[in-house]
């Protein structure tokens, strides 16, 4: 088993509704997708965020779209137009999900190396 | 219509401040049959309320009128249908708008124009307390009674329904107020196809059309994680179309020579964005179990999504009420290497010390360093080392408008008093807000007439 940061298996969006914003998390192939289900849990999002998300955290599964999506009561400091925070909207608790380190089998670990993250010979002005 | 006829609909606008050009590029980028623009966010509609009581003919979209001005003609020509929430406060006021800019378009008594309104409560709000809806709060549980006095506006979020309606009547524009915002693709499609409003899976599929295109181009490539590096010509972005068979199922794509993506990545980040629980996604006119969605690649910027199952919708509209909680004020001030980030947190603490000496009554005092934390908070572990910039962000709330007006007059002056290499305060001056908190709510829907009206333009 290897520890490798999510964003190497999945992307994800985030917005707000109110004062409780959601997660989708979409695995970047079917196969991984049961790694999301059994790696991603309720407890483990908690235990990430800590004291960012106020409330209770719900997880809902949408194996059609290999995608987990999260609801996050209570984690925009008082909603989208209270909040002071720059994203006030939850706009990048998606990106902020995916740092979280999660373990997988050495040969996942070794087929994803890189995804999700900008390739070494990339240029802005490319394509 | 002729069996196996598709209907095309674009989403045109995501939010009021998209890209004005999109619409046009819909209109003359290929075959299309409906445009449907989303103007309004949560916030938009307090806004509009502030601007209708300064002045009775504002309260809308303005910025709907000036594109329909450019694209009318085209639409009218392609015969091009327009579904728009772009009526805000004041869908009549609107309309009469719309009605000039058809008439200077040279399409007087060529084209009809509908109004959906009755989504408006603000006026019935104290009758409807009086009558036992007590509009509490879904989260807190708490009577809106408590704020009464403090709403700026408060609206139902309106079906599919009567736009419905109003394109029976033969609307070419249909002007809203709050709707939900996949109503606006819905509507069209129950229209096209004779849809019964008890077939919950067709209505299943109407609302997820609508949901993959109400944020314009976020289902198109636009803010895509997947491998964005590689969506090419985001500069000239092709916004969505779903091309509809009469079953529901549905292709989602952008016209040719377009920028961004369509793929399974896009659509998929789109389906899951701002939804709670998939197996009951609730709308006024279905409860839609995205669960359910099969979605099948069928080929370059093509997404097939069919299968999708409904349910019978809630009772009850949704309403949003926007009331008045304090104010609030964020400024920033920009320090340089070496050692930025000990001056940023410096500076933060003086400001702290100057706002308990002063006896300012913040209700909430939040610091961010941009560079480092303002967009992962606590998440962000690793202060970045020896960053060559950071910017200190200091924001702050209360119901004492004075205190946060004396917050705003404290950030500048750090530039000669406190630590040094800091510059970029004037354009981080920090400007007094209201601010505008949300209360959602439900009402039954009985309680709420929607009315529609269709006229000819006049000359």
């Amino acid at each position: 088993m290897k520890r490798i940061p999510l964003v190497h298996l999945a992307h994800a969006r985030s917005g707000d509704k109110g004062d409780v914003a959601n997660i989708g998390v979409v695995a970047y192939t079917e196969d991984l997708y049961p790694l999301l289900v059994e790696r991603v849990t309720v407890e483990r999002v908690r235990e990430h965020f800590g004291d960012w998300v106020e409330g209770e955290i719900e997880r809902y599964e949408l194996p059609n779209l290999w995608a987990l999506n999260f609801v996050l009561h209570g984690a925009l400091d008082g909603g989208g137009t209270v909040s002071l925070r720059t994203d006030a909207q939850g706009k990048v608790l998606s990106s902020a999900l995916l740092r979280m380190e999660v373990e997988v089998p050495e040969d996942v670990a070794l087929r994803v190396r890189g995804w999700g993250r900008v390739p070494l010979d990339w240029s802005p002005e490319n394509p | 219509m002729p069996e196996g006829e598709r209907i095309r609909i674009g989403g045109g606008q995501g939010f009021w401040g998209d890209d004005l050009d999109a619409p046009r590029r819909l209109v003359e980028g290929g075959p299309l049959d409906y445009l449907m623009l989303d103007y309004l966010a949560e916030v938009t509609m307090s806004i509009l309320r502030k601007l209708h009581d300064r002045d009775p003919s504002a309260g809308y979209a303005r910025d709907f009128v000036t594109l329909m001005r450019e694209i009318y003609p085209a639409c009218a020509e392609r015969g091009i249908k327009v579904v728009a929430n772009a009526g805000g406060v004041h869908p009549h006021g609107c309309a009469e708008a719309l009605e000039e800019a058809a008439r200077s378009a040279g399409l007087a008594g060529k084209t009809r124009i509908g109004v959906v309104s009755g989504d408006d409560l603000m006026e019935r709000l104290d009758a409807l307390l009086e009558q036992g809806h007590a509009l509490t709060n879904m989260e807190t549980g708490v009577p809106l009674s408590s704020v009464r006095g403090q709403v700026r506006s408060a609206n139902a979020y309106l079906g599919a329904g009567p736009i419905v309606e109003a394109l029976a009547a033969g609307a070419d524009v249909v002007v809203t107020g709050r709707v939900s915002d996949p109503a606006l693709a819905a509507a069209p499609l129950i229209h096209e196809f004779g849809w019964a409003f008890d077939d919950h899976n067709r209505l299943a599929a109407a609302i997820l059309a609508g949901h993959v295109v109400e944020c314009g181009a976020q289902s198109s490539g636009g803010n895509c994680m997947a491998e964005w590096w590689s969506i090419p010509h985001r500069d000239v972005i092709g916004f969505p179309i779903v091309e509809v068979e009469p079953t529901g199922a549905f292709v989602v794509t952008k016209h040719p020579n377009t920028g961004g993506r369509v793929d399974r990545a896009s659509v998929v980040e789109q389906i899951v964005y701002e939804i709670g629980d998939p197996r009951r996604v609730l709308t006024p006119d279905v409860s839609a179990d995205f669960t359910t969605i099969r979605l099948i690649e069928e080929g370059a910027n093509r997404v097939r999504l069919e299968g999708i199952q409904g349910a019978p919708p809630p009772d009850s509209y949704k309403v949003s009420v926007a009331y008045g909680a304090g104010w609030m004020a964020a400024g920033t001030l920009l320090y340089t290497w070496p050692d930025a980030l000990a001056k940023a947190r410096a500076a933060e603490v003086m400001l702290r010390r100057r706002f308990d000496r002063m006896g300012y009554r913040l209700d909430e005092i939040q610091a961010e360093y941009v560079g480092w934390n303002a967009g992962h908070g606590p998440l962000s572990t690793v202060p970045p080392p020896d960053a060559p910039e950071v910017q200190l962000r200091v924001a702050v709330r209360s119901t004492h408008r004075p205190s946060v007006a004396g917050f705003a007059r404290e950030m500048a002056p750090l530039v000669l008093t406190g630590p040094p290499s800091v510059t970029g305060y004037a354009a981080g001056r920090a400007r007094v807000q209201e601010v505008i908190a949300y209360w959602p709510a439900l009402i039954d829907k009985n309680a709420v007439d929607p009315h529609v009206r269709v006229e000819v333009c006049r000359p």
